[in-house]
């Protein structure tokens, strides 16, 4: 069994990428929910053209790879004069693509509020604003809650994505040990028993998170 | 437009290696949602956690464990072939639960009438339930053949030459370095957006074919 000598060897190089790939899991995730807050609110616009130009910018964000973004990012900027660093255009990317998806998410969320407390709301005499702020926005999120925390373990198994740009993340850390050593499967079982040990209690979390909110529904 | 047409030669390839994942996932999905509904003691936490593991670890992950893992001791692991099997093993593990939603979607009483009958368990699941439940993973499944048309990308890390492959090439010898992507990603755009059309048609059709 040389995997009881070659794994704590591996250990601390992948210890530092996991550490790598959770900052920009949550970094985007950060960034990305309220950007897909303001989509999700815009979508709703009364104004025709902001609703199609918000929609258009969902769809195009969702049905683009986030491989591809990432690669736009990347290497497609800097001939347009901005230069990102790895780790800049990794989190701006993954960010992208969170506030896409999660815009849908959020509307879904949204929508599930009931247009008679949006009314009351109105009748008691709040405005549009304090509506959304106080009643639909708090309530809605709720409601996504489950499918947000599914979403961000899918967005923490994208961070892998950003071995492409030479982001030293665990996927990196992983395949230049491999390199070295020559004991890629080794080391590359390792890493990913390092991503299933916290996307997989992680979507426990979601079943459970699911289970405790249809309680109050 | 020379560009275009370069990135378009990656379609074939990203349709072809989406296609073959989803048939391996569709057949293979079948055991792990039966086994996964098994009361043999033992089978249904097999079935759950190759489920799990399959579904947690990142799809790169899988090509590298399969192309740079396997690919030392088994010279036959080419580029393609472990970027099917990868996809394809994922794709058991997330066709299985969508089997199961559509197993559970199916009311007991229908069982019970099978049974009433005379059929055997088997002969129920077989006859009955299975194309109910085929029916009723439509939509589902062409949901997650969609998502996986774009992760099918992930295959340009170990050099299969799909769309993304293409691009890069394409960005690299050109002088435009940002064109490409973009004509990459609208290929993509292009490809699903459609798609994800025909599946909430399909859906809305679909429902109504189902016994309750």
């Amino acid at each position: 069994m040389n995997i009881l000598t070659d794994w704590p060897a591996f250990l601390p190089g992948l210890l530092a990428g996991l550490g790598v790939s959770v900052q920009v899991a949550l970094l985007s995730l950060l960034i990305g929910i309220p950007g897909g807050l303001l989509l999700a609110i815009g979508a709703s616009s009364k104004t025709k053209l902001v609703r199609i130009l918000i929609i258009g910018i969902v769809e195009i964000g969702r049905g683009t790879p986030a491989l591809v973004v990432l690669q736009i990012f990347y290497f497609g900027l800097p001939a347009s004069g901005l230069t990102l660093s790895s780790m800049g255009a990794s989190v701006v990317a993954l960010a992208a693509t969170t506030a896409a998806y999660t815009s849908e998410i959020l509307r879904g969320g949204l929508q599930a509020v009931p247009q008679g407390e949006v009314e009351a709301a109105g009748a008691l005499g709040m405005s549009r604003r304090d509506t959304l702020r106080f009643i639909v926005i708090p309530q809605g999120f709720r409601v996504a809650i489950p499918s947000l925390i599914g979403f961000a373990i899918l967005i923490f198994q994208a961070t892998s994505l950003a071995y492409t740009v030479a982001l030293p993340e665990l996927l990196s850390q992983a395949y230049s040990i491999g390199s070295t050593t020559f004991n890629y499967l080794s080391v590359l079982v390792l890493a990913g028993l390092m991503y299933a040990a916290i996307t997989i209690p992680a979507s426990w979390l979601t079943s459970r998170a699911e289970k405790r909110l249809a309680r109050h529904l | 437009m020379d560009i275009f047409l370069t990135i378009l030669q990656g379609v074939p390839m990203t349709i072809g290696l989406t296609v073959s994942a989803l048939a391996l996932g569709a057949l293979g999905g079948i055991p792990l949602a039966l086994g996964r509904r098994s009361t043999i003691p033992g089978v249904s936490f097999v079935a759950v956690s190759l489920i799990e593991i399959l579904r947690g670890i990142p799809p790169i992950v899988w090509l590298f464990i399969i192309y740079f893992g396997l690919g030392t001791a088994l010279p036959m692991l080419d580029p393609l072939t472990s970027a099917v099997a990868g996809l394809g093993l994922i794709s058991c593990a997330y066709m299985a639960e969508i089997y199961r939603g559509g197993l559970s979607a199916i009311t007991r009483g229908q069982w019970e009438a099978g049974e009433a009958l005379g059929m055997g368990r088997q002969s129920v699941l077989t006859f009955i339930i299975g194309p109910q439940v085929f029916r009723v993973s439509i939509p589902a499944a062409a949901s997650y053949a969609i998502g996986l048309l774009k992760d099918s990308s992930v295959a340009y890390t170990i050099g299969v030459s799909e769309i993304v492959y293409f691009a890069n090439d394409q960005s690299r010898q050109s002088s435009d370095a940002l064109g490409p992507f973009f004509l990459s990603a609208l290929v993509y755009v292009i490809m699903t957006i459609p798609c994800a059309w025909a599946t909430r048609a399909l859906d809305a059709r679909l429902r109504m074919r189902v016994a309750r």
